[in-house]
């Protein structure tokens, strides 16, 4: 069973592991999230601008994205991106873009479905009356929102969005459909290449439930915090 | 964009010979909602023992459901998947392993197991937060009346916890379909990996991936709506979220 474990292999593949590997999961997570609250900020914005269109627009979106699953999600734009480029850019032809790009677009905008639907509850659990109060105060609408309801929504919601953020950090495994180094990637390779699946993928699952872990223990001691500040 | 739409490549035979493209999509729903339906079961089942132990008056059982739930809450499914399929086996003795990987199926068997284990930490946080939310009341008279412990659970405290989970219950089984996806790097071929497959052969990759998206909204709007029915079957008359007309009858 366990007698020809081979610690070894692990400790060979570390520093491909962690600096190819690691680094690009962490750096996927941490771009997606910022990405992810800014554009998921927006959506929940317009969705609640009363603006019908807008409106319309926005839950549209959130709906198709949350209906899908990720997987599929990252099919598409791994080849929709090219054409993007091709559209933004006014170029002749798709424009080739790495999988680090491809993979930071999929992810950003496939989070921000989510990260919008926590924004929109954190702007929704302010009271009205902070945004009459500033409205009297002559205040206009970027005003209200970006001096008034927005700090505080973000700050009702930085546990949620902290730990849909660890749920970002597990969910970047799934980039191994593209074949990209990510940690799972990188522990992959190494696995099949010294035929060594037992041991890689073990050491794959405890390095990723020590961090979430540690991470989710994190949110809850900050969830402590703030709950007795309030 | 200079893409050549071509949507009637759904209707040519694909490489095995029978089936057309549509043919193999709609193969692969069946595979995706038998895996998602099979795993959901099996995470229903499991994730309700779970959340009943995390709120029973006995500490080491409640730390017991807390260690399950965090062990397949903070593992990557997908990750999940690869120690069910390619570890699993290896740490067998050695005849079950060759069973196992001889299975006919495999990818389906591993892919329920996998998404069953994982969606039940999911269960069981929701079915403990259900069963906390109810008043205390409702423990204490049912032990009052001489019911046992088992007895107040299976009588008094999951029927009404369940009728108050149910709306996150569904977003879990919506959760489930869409992570039956990831079962394709272990070869099972569900509806994304049909998509794949199909992109692939025909290089026609939008309307593959239309079609999958397409297939996707509408389960996930029959399973809303069949849910919301449910739930208004199930309502308990005078709680807050039932509609009046329940009340009456």
């Amino acid at each position: 069973m366990f007698a020809d474990f081979d610690f070894d292999v692990i400790l060979r593949s570390l520093p491909y592991l962690f600096y190819d590997g690691m680094t690009f999961t962490l750096t996927l997570t941490v771009l997606a999230t910022i990405g992810g609250i800014f554009f998921g900020t927006l959506l929940a914005l317009m969705r609640l601008s009363g603006i019908a269109p807008l409106a319309l627009l926005a839950a549209g979106y959130v709906n198709l994205m949350r209906s899908v699953p990720l997987v599929l999600m990252i099919f598409w734009f791994y080849f929709l991106v090219p054409y993007i480029g091709q559209w933004i850019t006014g170029g002749s032809r798709p424009i080739q873009v790495g999988a680090f790009i491809s993979s930071l677009v999929t992810f950003t905008l496939f989070e921000a479905a989510y990260f919008g639907e926590i924004m929109r509850a954190g702007i929704q659990s302010i009271s009205r009356g902070q945004v009459s109060a500033a409205q009297a105060l002559g205040m206009t609408y970027p005003q209200t929102m970006g001096y008034i309801v927005l700090p505080q929504a973000f700050r009702n919601m930085v546990p949620v969005l902290l730990t849909q953020t660890i749920i970002l950090f597990q969910d970047t495994s799934l980039v191994y459909v593209l074949s990209i180094t990510d940690f799972l990637g990188a522990a992959s390779k190494v696995a099949q290449r010294d035929g060594r699946l037992v041991e890689m993928y073990l050491f794959a699952a405890a390095v990723y439930f020590v961090i979430s872990f540690a991470a989710s223990q994190g949110v809850r001691w900050l969830q402590s915090r703030t709950a007795i500040v309030r | 964009m200079n893409y050549n739409w071509n949507w009637a490549v759904f209707f040519q035979t694909s490489p095995d010979g029978v089936h057309t493209y549509l043919a193999t999509l709609i193969l692969g729903t069946g595979w995706t909602l038998a895996t998602a339906l099979a795993a959901w079961c099996m995470a229903l089942a499991l994730g309700s023992i779970v959340g009943v132990i995390r709120t029973t008056p006995h500490p080491w059982l409640v730390r017991l459901g807390n260690a399950y739930v965090e062990l397949f809450r903070d593992i990557p499914l997908l990750v999940q998947m690869f120690l069910w399929y390619f570890v699993l086996p290896e740490l067998l003795p050695a005849d079950l392993g060759d069973w196992l990987k001889q299975l006919p199926n495999a990818s389906f068997y591993t892919a329920v197991v996998a998404l069953g284990f994982y969606t039940s930490a999911r269960v069981a946080e929701q079915v403990r937060a259900g069963i906390q939310s109810l008043a205390g009341g409702q423990r204490m008279a049912a032990l009052a009346l001489g019911l046992t412990l088992p007895q107040a659970y299976g009588y008094v405290l999951l029927p009404l916890a369940y009728r108050i989970i149910l709306p996150p219950l569904t977003s879990e089984f919506l959760n489930v379909i869409k992570n039956s996806a990831v079962a394709l790097t272990i070869g099972l071929m569900e509806l994304t990996a049909r998509a794949r497959a199909m992109q692939e052969l025909t290089f026609q990759v939008f309307e593959a991936f239309t079609a999958a998206t397409v297939i996707y909204i509408v389960i996930n709007i029959a399973v809303t709506f069949a849910m919301r029915w449910v739930e208004h079957r199930v309502a308990v008359p005078g709680l807050i979220g039932t509609a009046p007309q329940a009340v009456s009858h």
